[in-house]
C-alpha cells in the first residue's frame, strides 16, 4: 500500500505518517501542495491519497477534482485531513468526490475509522 | 483613488489660472490707479482661497471617510475582520497551551513507567548474575523466576503504554499546522491594514499640498472587493465554533457526510 500525504505543514505531514505507520502503512511519501503532488500521483503507483485542503499552489479540494478528471487517478480513495469545516465546505468537497473528511484536530483513532471504512468500501 | 488625485490636481490647476488672472487684473487696476478695484480683486483672491481649502478638506473628510469603512472591510478572508483578530490570537495561545500540557502531561506519567521498567531491569540483572555465579539458594532462585516472570509481563504491558504516549506526544503537535494557518491569515491582515493606513497618512499629507508643500508618500491601491462571486476557498481553522455554518466535531462533519449518503 503506497500513500501520499500532502499537506504544506511539514508537522502535519510528519504526524499523519507516524499515524500511518502506527496502523501498518510504512509506505508514505510526501508532497506539500497540489501542485508537488500531482505530478507524483501522475507518475507514481499511489493508492491512496491523504491530503490537506488549504495550501499555496494547489490546494487539496483542487488536487481532488484533478484527480477525478485524470482517467488514471479517477478512482484513487482521497481522504481529506483539513481544519475547514464550514458545512459548505464538506459538501463541496462530497460533490468534488472525496472519499472521507476529517477535521483538525483529530484523534488516532478517528483516522484510523476513516481509512478503515475507505477501504472496506474500495475493497467491498 | 488615482481618479481623485487627477480631479484634485485638475481643480489646483483651474485655481492657479483663476489666482493667475486675478492677480493681472489687480496689477492692472493698480497700474491704472484705481486702488479701490485693486482691494476688491484682494478680496476675490482670498475667496477663491477659501473656496479652494473648503473643496478640499470636504474631498479629504470623503476620502478618509472611505479608507476608514476600508479599514473594517474583510480583505484576507471571511472570518478576519479586524474584530476577529484578537479572537485568533486567542486561539493561537489556546492551542499552543492545551498542546504544551497535554505533551507535558503525556511525558509525566510516561516518566514513571520508565523508571520502573529501568529499576527493575538493574534490580534482576543483579540477582541474574549471582544465579550465573551459581550463588543463589533455591528458594532465592524461586523468589527471581517469579520475579523475572512478573517483570516480563508488566514491561510488555508498560511499553505499550508508553509507546501510545509516544505516539500521542506527536499528535499534540498539529497545533503547528493549526496556528499557522491563523498566524498567516492575521499577518495578511497586519500587511493590509498597514497599506491602508499608508494611503491615509499619503491623504493627510494633501492638506499640505493646498499650501503648496508636498509629500512623496508610496501610493497603495486598495484591493479591489470581491464582486459577490460564490466560490468554496479555504478558511483555515474555525475559531467560532458556534456557528451554524460550522461543524462543531468530527461528529457533526460524519452526519453531514452520511446524509449526502456516504
Amino acid at each position: 500500500m503506497k500513500i501520499l500525504v500532502v499537506d504544506d505543514f511539514s508537522t502535519m505531514r510528519r504526524i499523519v505518517k507516524n499515524l500511518l505507520r502506527d496502523l501498518g502503512f510504512t509506505n508514505t511519501q510526501e508532497a506539500d501542495d497540489g501542485l508537488t503532488a500531482l505530478p507524483m500521483l501522475q507518475n507514481g503507483d499511489f493508492d491512496f491519497l491523504v491530503t490537506d485542503w488549504n495550501m499555496p499552489g494547489m490546494t487539496g479540494l483542487d488536487l481532488l477534482k484533478k484527480v477525478r478528471e485524470d482517467d488514471r487517478l479517477k478512482t484513487l480513495p482521497v481522504l481529506m485531513v483539513t481544519a475547514e469545516a464550514k458545512r459548505d465546505q464538506i459538501v463541496a468537497a462530497a460533490q468534488a468526490g472525496v472519499n472521507g473528511y476529517v477535521v483538525k484536530p483529530f484523534t488516532a483513532a478517528v483516522l484510523k475509522e476513516k481509512i478503515d471504512k475507505i477501504f472496506e468500501r474500495v475493497e467491498g | 483613488m488615482a481618479g481623485t488625485n487627477k480631479d484634485s490636481e485638475a481643480d489646483i490647476a483651474s485655481v492657479g489660472t483663476e489666482i493667475r488672472d486675478l492677480a493681472e487684473s489687480m496689477l492692472r487696476e493698480v497700474e491704472r490707479g484705481d486702488f479701490g478695484k485693486a482691494v476688491a480683486l484682494v478680496n476675490d483672491l482670498n475667496q477663491v482661497r477659501d473656496r479652494t481649502l473648503y473643496d478640499e478638506i470636504g474631498r479629504l473628510t470623503r476620502a478618509l471617510h472611505e479608507s476608514i469603512k476600508n479599514l473594517k472591510v474583510d480583505s484576507v478572508g471571511a472570518a478576519s475582520e479586524i474584530d476577529s483578530t484578537t479572537d485568533k490570537l486567542e486561539y493561537v495561545l489556546e492551542m499552543t497551551d492545551k498542546s504544551a500540557n497535554r505533551t507535558m502531561d503525556l511525558a509525566d506519567a510516561g516518566m514513571p513507567l520508565a523508571n520502573d521498567i529501568n529499576e527493575r531491569a538493574n534490580r534482576l540483572s543483579v540477582e541474574w548474575k549471582r544465579f550465573l555465579n551459581k550463588e543463589l539458594k533455591p528458594d532465592e532462585f524461586r523468589a527471581l523466576s517469579k520475579d523475572i516472570n512478573q517483570f516480563l509481563t508488566d514491561s510488555a504491558e508498560q511499553s505499550q503504554t508508553l509507546k501510545s504516549q509516544l505516539s500521542d506526544i506527536v499528535l499534540a503537535q498539529d497545533f503547528q499546522d493549526l496556528t499557522g494557518q491563523v498566524i498567516h491569515k492575521v499577518a495578511a491582515l497586519v500587511k493590509d491594514v498597514e497599506g491602508r493606513l499608508v494611503h491615509l497618512v499619503a491623504m493627510a499629507g494633501k492638506v499640505d499640498s493646498i499650501t503648496g508643500i508636498t509629500h512623496a508618500y508610496p501610493e497603495v491601491e486598495p484591493e479591489e472587493p470581491g464582486d459577490g462571486e460564490k466560490t468554496v476557498a479555504a478558511e483555515g481553522p474555525q475559531i467560532d465554533k458556534s456557528n451554524k455554518d460550522v461543524v462543531a466535531s468530527q461528529d457533526d462533519v460524519d452526519d453531514l457526510l452520511s446524509s449526502l449518503g456516504f
